[in-house]
């Protein structure tokens, strides 16, 4: 409820001004069954067919009256409904998307896609709903309410009586009810991983032939929403038969009790039969109250969930320059004994210590898995250090902005990020770069050529994920990206192994000659990738084992003689 | 619409998603509904079953009313009051009410019943369909679109069906009744009807026409916004690494914004639906009291005897416009009934679009299983295009003898991967035909043909689920020993070993605690596990360390021992190694034969091998 009081306060106005027109709507619109008795008990009787007409074209007049008033309230609910929705889902996207790899590992992707989706429409939806329907139902419920306190209040409290009766079971129902959507939700979010998971790996699973298996495996998440979907709509759909009973309930206490106040002259049938009508309306009245109560349920647990992401605290923080203070030192990049391990797992890095001159060349080069990803992670602030510090030009990266950190570096890394744009779109990335600096990237990254074969150049559109071209040109256009913002530092994690020598080789000597100032780290597999950079780092468990240059490391270094031996890798054609 | 930031004269080029959804809006509404039904009706028992409780719960409500007026009868009686008749009637009503809520619960029970069965089949036929379409409709749809069909367009149905179905019949009951009494008091006065009700038809008509195309829109609209939330989010990492995240939310809300504004469209005219409808009924009463004025102005004159036709008393009238109003209420229930029904019908559509697509073609009836696979693969003068008109493959012809490596090589978009995609029969030859042990492939049982081959590729994919799951997913009930046996061949078992969890280590949805070459070399372990006598590898170009690869080399050896194996091969090591190198130039054989031969000849591999040492 925190949740759509905050996003609905900003339309407070129109919402006041849209639930007054509503309200004097539905008014008007019950005008017209006192004038249709008034043309019955009194108009008739003058025999003179001009008043009846006349009356007649009043009552058609405020039924287009009312009608104009009801369509401009719903317009008015719909707008607000809308600007609703669209902040919210502004703000909720916009977290998802500054969540730290933390805090989206804990989210996980399909649920904050669902929360995005769903949920933000579930609560939506309600917000339309308690608009249209909720001025109607409370009218109609304290008019009527107040209409038989002045008829009979000793009958009207036997049926109040009931009321707090019916809020109560509303209220134990709603309180068991927001648990069970709850756990909805979070059943779709496992369907939903499912499908996502197989759209993105059909051709494994066909190739495999395990679509029975998936059939299977998608049934479990399907069985399982339906039926926690079937738990929480049975629960809910207590509300309502409990609700009309114990109306009518009220209804026969009237009855019966108003037989022995007819009978003491306290009362007369008359009233008895004017007190039935009103009932009735009075209890459609809480059959509609009822309906949004339910829908509130079913949106709250929806609301919950997009403020666990909204609410998120920022847990990569911007810090002072007194709580991290800078070091004395000329390096561009500096490492200072860092040591790192990936929350609940033992994957670390440990004592990291080394720096590197600006315009310099860094290697960093090791087997699977032994950390060299995680240092330029640490390095991009996806994650803080655990001990140590990391520092640029000697601050400490944990007090830069995170514009500041980001602007200055370009990198190309492993889990290569393409979309469904253009070759052009994808390589500017939304920097709105000029036009020659993304040819000149292109082309320093080897890229221009198999780009300008395309019928459309610059202009073809790739796929999601970038499924219509080859491995080696999707890492190419990523350089490209890398290099065309012109950064500080570039980063090329293991973003060449799909070239073919040749390409990579004149994919290096086009980097030297045009980034020269530029301080470039090169994660790589294959020591060709990394033997002309300044400096080499050798990883292995997560610690530096050796370092220095390509001629040194062949000297000294056993792990890397062994690599550098071994090399059969590197693509020969693409 | 969105790439404000591209370079003059590049058309937008946002070609993905090209549904033609416009076409659907063309298709009538009937086979939508039909279609809809048939879902319903598949369980027709507990939808007659409900539509009975619907109508006696119904009934039910309409006696205890009929009590409580014999009760206040009792009381009003001027013989004094009868207390055992107001005792036994409130008795009675209270019985009423009871059973009222019962049914009603039961009814209640029943629908959530219906639809969440109607709901699970569509989600399952839905997600049945997915995995049997052709590769390459994954290709042109986004995840998010084919997310928000299964989840937000089939939930939209569902609130439809389990809320507004029953509602319609029990409308229709009430209608027909109220009807039958109007022409029971007074048949001119229902010519008020005739004007009104029709008027009120074409209204509602004409509107939903308008509204058609919109609630088309918003369903589209919601799709698009949720493709590029899926996308956007798998890329997070990246887009805050270059800082572009409010460049990217700036994105989204122009897709927030149209699919918001699509959505207010849809309401903006559904909004004046309940209304309009609503001052049609109150017309028509209006209309009906002018008339019965009249009408009774006549008759209290004496210009209309009793008993003819145009008579009609006070209480008559009275009665006439509560039965009027009776009459309306479910009309104007139903206008509103219409609005939900119609975005149900546009989320159908897209649900039905997907149903609709052609699957890969079913087995052959007379197709047989594929048993004892040898390993003889040829391919013969064979022809292929995705599309008609653009051929991919031109007359090529190979010959696989058991055991060989086939190495495939060329440039990309040559044709390599298209090879793959026949062999696994992920599409049908256009001319010519494949063999295997001399059996024409589109005469086998597509999954036996699939399941002799093994498949590595280069996407490393993995679900959400354990480690062993993932290397299990190879084989049906493949053992912990033997997921070990694989894990050690694929050279990742030490590593498997010393996390916490082991074999039972969760992996993550994007897998971020684990590192790609590690992911790469489960894959292969899933791949070393089932025995198949064919391999197809789309070698992989990256990721693994050389030391690793070492190994990993080793064990696909060791896999490729005796069996068939096409490689769309990148490294040289593999290719001088293979029995035969194929070389694909734009569809075709360019040149075959073994390293050596190829070397000799001097053409497009000669020059790209001595391209490797200038």
């Amino acid at each position: 409820m925190n949740l759509m009081i905050r996003y609905l306060r900003p339309f407070a106005g129109r919402m006041g001004v849209g639930l007054t027109i509503k309200v004097f709507g539905t008014l008007i619109e019950l005008a017209l069954p006192y004038i249709l008795s008034h043309i019955l008990k009194n108009i008739v009787y003058f025999e003179r067919v001009a008043p009846i007409v006349m009356w007649g074209c009043i009552m058609i007049f405020i039924a287009a009256l009312a009608c104009t008033c009801n369509i401009i309230a719903n317009r008015m609910a719909s707008r607000v409904a809308r600007d609703f929705s669209r902040n919210m889902r502004h703000d909720l996207f916009k977290r998802a998307m500054t969540l730290s790899s933390a805090q989206t590992d804990a989210f996980t992707i399909p649920s904050l896609e669902a929360r995005i989706t769903t949920d933000t429409y579930n609560v939506h939806n309600f917000v339309g709903v308690m608009q249209r329907m909720g001025v109607r139902a409370p009218i109609l419920l304290i008019g009527g309410v107040a209409i038989t306190l002045m008829m009979d209040s000793f009958l009207a409290l036997v049926m109040i009586s009931v009321l707090p009766f019916i809020f109560i079971v509303v209220y134990v129902i709603s309180i068991k009810g927001i648990p069970l959507y709850t756990k909805v939700q979070r059943a779709t979010d496992n369907m939903i991983r499912v499908v996502r998971e197989d759209t993105q790996g059909i051709r494994v699973v066909k190739a495999l032939s395990k679509t029975q298996y998936e059939h299977r495996r998608y049934d479990k998440t399907n069985t399982s929403l339906v039926s926690h979907e079937k738990k929480a709509n049975i629960v809910m759909g207590m509300v309502n038969p409990f609700m009309t009973f114990l109306m009518n309930f009220g209804i026969v206490a009237v009855v019966a009790l108003s037989a022995n106040r007819v009978a003491l002259g306290q009362s007369d049938p008359e009233n008895v039969i004017a007190f039935m009508q009103y009932f009735t309306l009075i209890s459609m009245a809480m059959m509609s109250v009822t309906r949004i109560f339910v829908m509130y349920t079913k949106s709250s647990a929806s609301a919950k969930r997009i403020e666990e992401v909204i609410d998120t605290p920022c847990d990569i923080l911007e810090h002072t320059q007194e709580e991290y203070p800078c070091i004395d030192t000329d390096d561009h990049i500096t490492f200072k004994d860092v040591s790192f391990a990936y929350p609940g797992t033992i994957k670390t890095v440990t004592d990291i210590d080394f720096g590197i001159k600006k315009g310099s060349s860094l290697g960093i080069i090791g087997v699977t898995g032994s950390g060299k990803s995680t240092l330029i992670r640490l390095l991009l602030r996806f994650y803080d250090v655990n001990k140590g510090g990391i520092y640029i030009n000697s601050r400490d990266i944990r007090t830069l902005s995170h514009t500041e950190l980001h602007k200055t570096i370009g990198t190309a890394m492993q889990n290569d990020f393409l979309y469904a744009d253009t070759i052009y779109e994808n390589i500017d990335f939304g920097r709105h770069l000029p036009p020659d600096q993304i040819f000149k990237a292109a082309k320093i990254a080897q890229a221009h050529d198999f780009i300008t074969a395309f019928p459309d150049g610059y202009a073809h559109p790739l796929s999601q994920k970038g499924t219509n071209i080859s491995g080696g040109q999707k890492q190419r256009i990523l350089i490209a990206r890398a290099i065309a913002g012109n950064p500080q530092i570039l980063i090329l994690d293991d973003s060449s192994s799909a070239l073919d020598y040749k390409t990579d080789a004149s994919l290096r000597s086009a980097l030297k000659e045009n980034m020269a100032g530029t301080t470039t780290l090169t994660v790589a597999q294959r020591v060709s990738s990394v033997m002309n950079c300044d400096k080499i780092i050798v990883m292995d468990n997560g610690k530096i084992i050796a370092m220095g240059t390509h001629n040194e490391l062949m000297q000294g270094c056993e792990e890397y003689i062994e690599i550098s031996n071994s090399q059969i890798g590197g693509a020969f054609v693409d | 619409m969105i790439n404000k930031g591209m370079g003059p004269g590049m058309p937008n080029k946002h070609g993905i998603n090209v549904d033609a959804e416009d076409i659907g809006e063309k298709k009538s509404y009937k086979g939508i509904f039909l279609r809809l039904a048939k879902y319903v009706l598949k369980s027709w028992p507990l939808f007659l079953l409900a539509i009975a409780i619907t109508l006696l719960s119904n009934q039910l409500a309409l006696m205890a009313p009929r009590f409580s007026g014999e009760a206040i009868d009792a009381i009003a009686s001027e013989n004094g009051i009868d207390f055992y008749i107001v005792q036994t009637s409130v008795v009675k009503m209270l019985l009423c009410y009871i059973a009222s809520a019962i049914f009603s619960y039961a009814l209640t029970v029943l629908m959530v019943h219906i639809s969440q069965k109607i709901v699970y089949t569509m989600r399952r036929e839905l997600f049945e369909k997915l995995t049997s379409l052709p590769v390459s409709y994954f290709d042109t749809h986004t995840t998010g679109d084919i997310i928000s069909r299964i989840s937000y367009d089939i939930d939209t149905i569902n609130a439809t069906l389990s809320h507004d179905l029953v509602q319609i019949l029990t409308s229709i009951y009430t209608v027909a009744g109220s009807l039958f009494f109007m022409w029971q008091i007074s048949k001119p006065l229902i010519a008020v009807f005739v004007i009104t009700v029709p008027a009120s038809i074409i209204f509602t008509r004409y509107r939903s026409k308008k509204v058609r195309p919109l609630f088309h829109r918003r369903s589209r609209k919601l799709g698009e916004l949720n493709g590029y939330a899926e996308e956007m989010l798998s890329g997070a990492n990246v887009i805050r690494t270059y800082d572009r995240t409010d460049e990217i939310v700036g994105r989204f809300d122009e897709r927030n914004e149209e699919a918001m504004q699509a959505y207010y469209n849809a309401e903006y005219y559904g909004a004046t639906l309940g209304p309009s409808v609503n001052f049609i009924n109150n017309f028509s009463i209006s209309l009906v009291m002018i008339l019965g004025g009249i009408l009774y102005m006549l008759s209290q004159s004496g210009a209309v005897a009793a008993g003819s036709l145009f008579f009609i008393s006070l209480g008559g009238i009275a009665q006439f416009v509560q039965y009027s109003r009776k009459f309306a209420g479910p009309i104007n229930e139903f206008a509103n009934i219409l609005h939900e029904f119609q975005s149900a019908f546009s989320a159908a559509n897209r649900v039905f679009r997907i149903l609709d697509e052609e699957s890969e073609k079913a087995d052959d009836t007379d197709a047989i299983p594929l048993t004892d696979v040898k390993g003889n693969v040829a391919l013969e003068s064979v022809t292929f295009g995705y599309v008609p008109d653009k051929t991919i493959l031109k007359n090529v012809s190979l010959n696989a003898s058991p055991g060989q490596t086939i190495a495939i090589v060329g440039p990309t978009g040559a044709g390599k991967t298209t090879i793959i995609n026949l062999l696994m029969r992920f599409y049908d030859v256009n001319e010519g035909k494949i063999t295997v042990d001399g059996n024409e492939i589109t005469h086998l049982k597509r999954d036996t043909l699939r399941k002799a081959y093994t498949m590595v590729l280069q996407d490393t994919w993995l679900f959400h689920g354990t480690i062993f799951e993932n290397i299990a997913y190879g084989k049906e009930n493949a053992t912990l020993e033997e997921v070990k046996a694989a894990a050690r061949a694929a050279n990742i078992d030490s590593f498997i070993e010393n996390l916490p969890e082991g074999y039972n280590t969760v992996l993550s949805d994007d897998g971020t605690n684990i590192s790609k070459g590690q992911k790469q070399l489960i894959t292969i372990a899933r791949a070393i596990l089932p025995d198949s006598s064919m391999l197809i590898l789309d070698e992989a170009t990256s990721n693994v360390d050389s030391r690793t690869e070492i190994k990993t080399q080793e064990a696909m050896a060791r896999l490729m021992e005796g069996r068939t194996c096409f490689v769309i091969a990148h490294r040289l090591s593999t290719i001088q190694n293979a029995d035969l190198i194929i070389v694909i130039q734009n569809g075709e054989i360019t040149e075959e034969g073994t390293h050596e031969e190829l070397l000799s000849k001097g053409g497009f591999y000669s020059t790209l091998y001595n391209s490797q040492f200038t």
